[in-house]
């Protein structure tokens, strides 16, 4: 008997029962759907997330107050000085700027609108060190930094909130924690990201928000510091010059250092590890459906089986072999999962379609990527299902005795 | 002359144990049937026929005896040999036709042809098995289509397309009127004539053991005549 053959015969005797075939049909549809909206839908939160990290900023380091399991109590807090230090060329060749920030929120308003927000108190090479552009006006400068100047460039977001566009805002005048800034620039989109929009902000000089909006303990206190290292090749390099800076500035004991450095890297890792777990855990339940659909098949197989007894003993009495059987009804099963694998990668590839159009419609770039891995991967799987799942039913069909098989009503 | 025996059967037995019971189907029975004869088997209900049918057509092994088809011994053959001795050298009638619904009559034709192993003047040969059963224009009718006595031709046509060396009936008029049925002997007779096939047709009818030239009856699993 030769395969084609063996194929059509299967879907003949699938289609004498189309329902039941078809309902067959359906639990591996919705498994292998699931299996490939899941991973897809996986795939593109990684995706988005990576590019939201890297759309902070380029070979960029960031520098917080505390160790990460806060193990050093009483860390001393990060200032000025030590963000001078950093920028020392001498101390730290590796660093090609520093952007020391002071971070709260707080209220915006204009009119009737008010709008909650992130303030960032930034010195002017916070714009190159986090990649910043802007789509009009100017950026915050030494002029603004030395006058404490009420001035202020809105996040796109914001601007959208306050005034209903996001240009022609130059000169405009907003109210931030009630006082008045002046608006001198609009921030270009980044884009949304998991950390929160980072179009959701707004930007002044350092030392205005240091003496009216961001009161800290300590007057020359900052928040982070944010350090661009000169290439990409001398990230790791510039994280142990600053950490070096830092423990002899802060005279912390050996192995308890008082501050964090983080790379982009790190955030990436932490970022694709939570994505990994996720998309392990989504396709896991998807997994589940599958085996569920894998045993609708058996099921039905079984029937199939007890119903067609006398066939089968027919079959054997014209000299059917065991072998003959056993392919006959493996052929169906898997035509019965290889059938659903397909139409469940349309109905899969449908989902996450879908899903990445509500995400777009609503304001989110996730594009959700169908890999041709996991397509092989579902369809592999399925077929694999069919056949594991058949070969029960099958055997119990090959080992049935002719003239029992005959006799059966 | 020496003759020539298709089925040589010595001894058979056939027990089977039903709980603490032990049931003796057949109980010793030797016979041997010659090339191209028509044989009919009959016996009450219970007497062992069915299961001599069985045995003889290689569908089931005796527990105990010796059984030569067509010169080869096939007592002591495995499950998938059987098959195979059954493809080739046994041809089924049913009762109940046992045709497979969802093909057409040509397909079922064709079934032993594929068990066969064969792969090429498939259709040509079960055409013509088709063409003898007097059935040429029926080839393309699902079997639902087709009336009892078609339908027992198609059955026919698909025992007699590999050529075997015995054709097994098992009561092949049983479902059918007896003019009809008629038409059924007459056509398995005329097989008989023309291919010099050899005919084991099990009947509790008289009137069709009345057709054959031996008769061989049966009664609790022994043989009680044979004429």
């Amino acid at each position: 008997m030769n395969l084609a053959q063996s194929i059509l015969e299967a879907l003949e005797s699938l289609s004498a029962n189309k329902l039941r075939s078809g309902l067959t049909i359906l639990g591996i549809v919705i498994g292998v759907g699931a299996v490939i909206a899941m991973l897809a839908v996986g795939r593109g939160a990684e995706a988005t997330i990576t590019g939201s990290i890297s759309g902070i900023g380029t070979n960029l380091l960031f520098v917080f107050r505390g160790a990460m399991d806060d193990s050093v109590r009483n860390p001393r807090p990060l200032t000025l000085g030590d963000a001078d230090a950093i920028a020392d060329p001498f101390q730290a060749p590796s660093v090609a700027a520093v952007a020391p920030a002071l971070q709260g929120s707080g209220e915006v308003t204009y009119g009737g609108e008010t709008v909650n927000t992130t303030i960032n108190g930034v010195t002017p090479a916070y714009f190159p060190v986090r990649n910043y552009g802007l789509l009009e006006g100017e950026p915050i400068s030494e002029v603004h930094l030395l006058g404490r100047a009420s001035v202020v460039l809105l996040g796109p977001d914001v601007a959208d909130a306050l005034f209903g566009h996001i240009d022609g805002l130059v000169g405009e005048t907003v109210r931030i924690e009630g006082q008045p800034f002046r608006v001198i620039g609009v921030l270009e989109s980044k884009g949304g990201g998991s950390f929160g929009s980072q179009d959701n902000v707004v930007i002044i000089p350092f030392s205005t928000a240091q003496a009216r909006l961001i009161r800290r303990s300590t007057s020359d206190r900052v928040d982070v510091i944010f350090v661009q290292a000169v290439d990409a090749e001398s990230v790791p390099q510039a994280s142990e010059e600053i950490a070096q800076i830092l423990r002899t500035r802060h005279r912390t004991a050996i192995g308890a250092d008082d501050f964090t450095i983080f790379s982009q890297e790190d955030f990436l890792d932490v970022a694709s590890t939570i994505t990994g777990v996720l998309t392990i855990f989504l396709g896991g339940i998807a997994g589940i459906s599958l085996l569920v659909g894998g045993i609708g098949i058996m099921n039905i197989m079984l029937v199939s089986v007890t119903e067609r007894t006398r066939e089968i003993g027919l079959r054997k009495a014209l000299g059917a072999r065991r072998r003959d059987i056993l392919i006959q009804f493996l052929t169906e099963s898997s035509l019965l999962s290889l059938i659903g694998g397909v139409i469940g990668i349309g109905l899969g590839w449908l989902i996450a379609f879908i899903v990445g159009r509500i995400a777009a419609n609503s304001g989110t770039p996730f594009d959700p990527s169908i890999g041709l891995d996991s397509v092989l991967l579902a369809t592999l799987f399925s077929a694999a299902v069919g056949l594991f799942f058949g070969i029960y039913p099958a055997n119990r069909a090959a080992g049935l005795e002719p003239v029992e098989a005959l006799r059966y009503e | 002359m020496k003759k020539d025996w298709v089925i040589q059967a010595d001894g058979l037995r056939k027990i089977y144990q039903m709980g603490e019971v032990e049931v003796r189907a057949l109980d010793g029975v030797s016979l041997k049937i010659e090339r191209g004869d028509v044989v009919a088997i009959m016996g009450p209900s219970g007497s062992g026929k069915s299961t001599l049918m069985n045995i003889l057509g290689c569908l089931d092994r005796p527990s105990d005896g010796e059984y030569a088809l067509d010169g080869e011994a096939v007592s002591q053959l495995n499950d998938d040999q059987l098959a195979g001795i059954r493809n080739r050298k046994v041809g089924f009638v049913f009762q109940s036709f046992n045709l497979l619904s969802r093909t057409t009559a040509l397909a079922n034709v064709e079934l032993p042809l594929r068990y066969a192993g064969m792969t090429e003047g498939r259709r040509d040969k079960a055409r013509q098995a088709m063409d003898a059963v007097g059935l040429t224009d029926r080839m393309y009718h699902r079997p639902t289509e087709l009336s009892g006595g078609q339908q027992q031709r198609v059955a026919i046509a698909r025992a007699l397309v590999n050529q075997p060396a015995i054709i097994m009936a098992d009561e092949p008029t049983g479902n059918l009127d007896s003019k009809v049925g008629q038409e059924i002997m007459n056509l398995l007779l005329n097989l008989n004539r023309e291919r010099g096939t050899t005919l084991i047709i099990v009947t509790h009818d008289p009137a069709i053991a009345k057709q054959t030239r031996r008769t061989i009856r049966l009664r609790d699993g022994l043989v009680e005549s044979d004429r």
